[in-house]
């Protein structure tokens, strides 16, 4: 047993204060941040948080009320806007499998064991970095001022931002990789393309499986966002029925429905697909 | 013998389902790609691609592409009255004063005579007329005869790609210069790369000095301004900038940041609690527990889009309404997360505060509390960066923060330079937010 050292206790107790002083500190600031905030934002805002908490049914009530005194259209109201729906779903599968090939090619670009050019490596991952910065938004509209209004712009948009954001979690998988494989197939003169291909593919298989399916996700909520700004899809029927306002409620709320059921259909099934696919390995969930 | 046989036979066997195994991978390997490139015909249909090419503006692009990187200058007079104007992109803020017009422009009476790139001159001549000296191609006329635009082209020459003209309007199109004659303006662009006025506009006592200038102004005692030392007026003319609006441009970024702070800190502090009634091993009451995990999933399975349209009617546009959006959707996402997170907390730590005495709040302060901080702390910042990219989509539908100006911007279709400066700004704050999260990561949860 090591000599007791009588000034331990006070040490531990100035210590254990501190950290107390310091923790206390941090969470001061941290309150005094968001009550600023929130007073700043309260006071650029058009209308008032507290004026506004008694309305936050209001337009709920609305809509819900005409859609229910037109209960019979409602069906109806859901299977035209389906097309809209398919448009969505298919914007965020196509920015899924190009965005996750390109991300692919991305990741094992710009991962050291495996970079066919190792000098190129940080100039990938900054690429990677900008792509992922870059707001969807900002690439939807601009190509919306060139090509016209519609699905395109969207899937373009979202597959740019697909590159960045998934190739920097595959990369980080990636890189976990066992070389051995890579090195073995190396010692049969494979070229680079089999090397990859037969050595980490297998490797890094589920987890980049599991990213992409998350990213199908965040896609779907994505298309459905862009097509608010005009990028088509079932966003754009929503926003065409709200600026119709009252008489076209029942819409709204068919479209309101529709997505919310994609989305927890969607969410659910990955979800499960996601637990089975990385089972016993541990993926930190909801990385973006 | 009759063993070395069935051997033999075993070998065949596995040979023969080794070989099987093989050909279903090959079809399966085929079927793969074959799968994608049919998908990828019927989206080719589905959205219309090759109309989308077809009625795709490249000149738009060109438009855009040239505005990025350069700016223009206009000298514009008006026919009528024969009054002149010199204005960097035709802006009211970037107006020349009359009596000192750039150095290319040169006033004489009612005759103006503009420089141009590659020995290029432009002369208005009083009575509506001007003339162009095209170096390697010579002189060209252009004036109103009646109520026409007439060219008139040099001497054996015919008009080429670069020259326009029609009944009422000519228009030239060098490249790094302009020339249009309308009934009511003779107006010439002339190009220059960078953009215009970025720190200093006209009417500031600091427009057109060098680095070199400015760095001497800034630590010389003569003020320029009176009752401000130099370095302050210009820090106050660079902030108030008319063209450029440095200081709201600023202000609408941090809106955009405070509607992501104010999302992802107010929907965590919302959900840590919550979490640990919808947690199994927290809450033994099945029903209360199923319908939080009920709520939490409405609030994520209502997206964030439905949220802003819903909130925007109760509390009008503005940042307050995107972050209400965020944190509605994230407290869904949080709840979710941290009760999965509070189920896989190890038991050993809440059972040893607990041999203590403590009481359920101490055992959840020391016990499960330091175990769940680091999850926490990740997502939190995780969330925050990419929050601050979607704010800039909230913001541009409830018309807050750097989103608004940007729609605003691409819309009009006109200042790319200023949608490129946003851009950058946005695509600098995402990637600093991104670094601090990972310092910040790094620091205080090890491993």
């Amino acid at each position: 047993m090591p000599p007791h050292d009588p000034n331990l206790t006070e040490i531990y107790i100035a210590h254990a204060r501190r950290k107390r002083l310091y923790g206390g500190l941090i969470l001061a600031v941290f309150v005094a941040l968001m009550a600023a905030g929130f007073h700043t934002a309260d006071a650029r805002n058009a209308g008032g948080f507290l004026a506004g908490l008694h309305r936050i049914f209001d337009f709920p009530a609305e809509i819900f009320s005409e859609a229910l005194a037109k209960w019979r259209a409602l069906p109806g109201r859901m299977w035209g806007a389906l097309p809209a729906l398919i448009e969505t779903l298919n914007v965020a599968a196509v920015s899924i499998v190009i965005g996750g090939l390109g991300a692919m090619l991305l990741a094992v670009l710009s991962t050291p064991g495996l970079a066919p050019w190792p000098r190129l490596v940080p100039l990938f991952r900054r690429l990677m970095d900008i792509l992922r910065a870059l707001p969807e938004i900002v690439t939807a509209l601009v190509l919306i001022y060139l090509l016209g209004g519609g699905p395109v712009a969207g899937m373009v948009a979202i597959t740019l931002h697909g590159f960045g954001a998934l190739g920097k979690l595959f990369a980080e998988v990636a890189e976990n990789a066992d070389l051995r494989p890579v090195e073995g197939l190396q010692s049969t003169g494979a070229t680079w393309v089999q090397r990859i291909w037969f050595g980490v593919i297998p490797q890094v298989a589920p987890n980049w499986s599991s990213y992409a399916l998350l990213r199908f996700e965040i896609n779907i909520r994505a298309s459905a966002i862009l097509g608010f700004v005009g990028a088509g899809g079932i966003g754009y029927d929503l926003k065409t029925a709200l600026q119709w306002g009252a008489g076209r409620y029942d819409s709204v709320v068919a479209i309101f429905a529709l997505l919310f059921l994609t989305i927890v259909v969607v969410d659910t099934v990955s979800d499960r697909a996601r637990n089975r696919l990385v089972r016993g390995g541990k993926l930190a969930e909801g990385r973006i | 013998m009759s063993a070395a046989a069935g051997g033999a036979a075993v070998l065949r066997a596995g040979e023969a389902a080794l070989l099987h195994g093989f050909a279903q991978r090959k079809w399966r390997a085929l079927a793969v790609p074959a799968v994608l490139l049919a998908y990828f015909a019927y989206i080719f249909f589905a959205f219309d691609l090759g109309a989308v090419i077809g009625h795709a503006k490249p000149s738009r692009a060109e438009t855009l592409l040239r505005d990025v990187w350069s700016y223009k200058t206009e000298v514009t007079r008006r026919n009528r009255a024969g009054t002149l104007e010199v204005a960097i992109e035709g802006e009211r803020n970037g107006t020349y004063p009359q009596t000192a017009p750039p150095d290319w422009v040169r006033h004489d009476g009612e005759t103006t005579k503009i420089a141009l790139p590659d020995g290029a001159q432009v002369t208005y001549l009083p009575g509506a007329k001007a003339e162009l000296r095209i170096p390697g191609f010579g002189s060209v006329h252009v004036g109103m005869q009646g109520r026409r635009v007439v060219l008139q082209l040099p001497e054996g020459k015919t008009r080429p790609g670069w020259i326009s003209a029609s009944r009422t309007r000519v228009a030239i199109d060098r490249g790094s210069w302009r020339f249009s004659m309308t009934r009511n303006e003779t107006r010439t662009f002339r190009y220059f790369a960078g953009w215009e006025l970025f720190f200093f506009t006209l009417d500031s006592p600091f427009h057109g000095k060098s680095w070199t200038q400015l760095a001497a102004l800034a630590m010389s005692d003569r003020q320029v301004v009176p009752g401000m030392s130099n370095l302050r007026a210009m820090a106050y003319d660079i902030w108030t900038n008319k063209v450029w609006h440095h200081g709201m441009v600023a202000g609408a970024m941090l809106e955009t940041v405070l509607m992501a702070f104010l999302g992802t800190m107010g929907a965590g502090l919302i959900a840590l609690p919550l979490a640990f009634l919808a947690a199994r091993n927290f809450m033994q009451l099945n029903v209360l527990r199923l319908a939080l995990r009920r709520v939490f999933d409405f609030l994520r399975g209502v997206d964030g889009l439905i949220w802003t349209v819903i909130l925007s009617r109760a509390f009008g546009p503005g940042p307050l309404t995107g972050s209400l959006a965020i944190l509605l959707t994230d407290t869904g996402t949080f709840g979710k997360m941290f009760s999965e997170a509070l189920e896989n907390i190890e038991g050993k730590q809440v059972e040893g505060v607990a041999s203590t005495g403590a009481n359920a709040l101490q055992r959840a302060r020391f016990g499960v509390i330091p175990q769940l901080a680091p999850v926490i702390l990740s997502q939190l910042l995780y969330y925050l960066e990419s929050n601050t990219r979607s704010a800039t989509v909230i913001g541009a539908i409830v018309g807050g923060g750097i989103g608004l100006l940007l729609t605003q911007a691409i819309v009009t279709g006109k200042d790319w330079e200023e949608v490129t400066y946003y851009v950058i700004l946005v695509v600098i704050t995402v990637m600093l937010m991104d670094g601090l999260s990972g310092w910040i990561r790094r620091k205080f949860i090890k491993g």
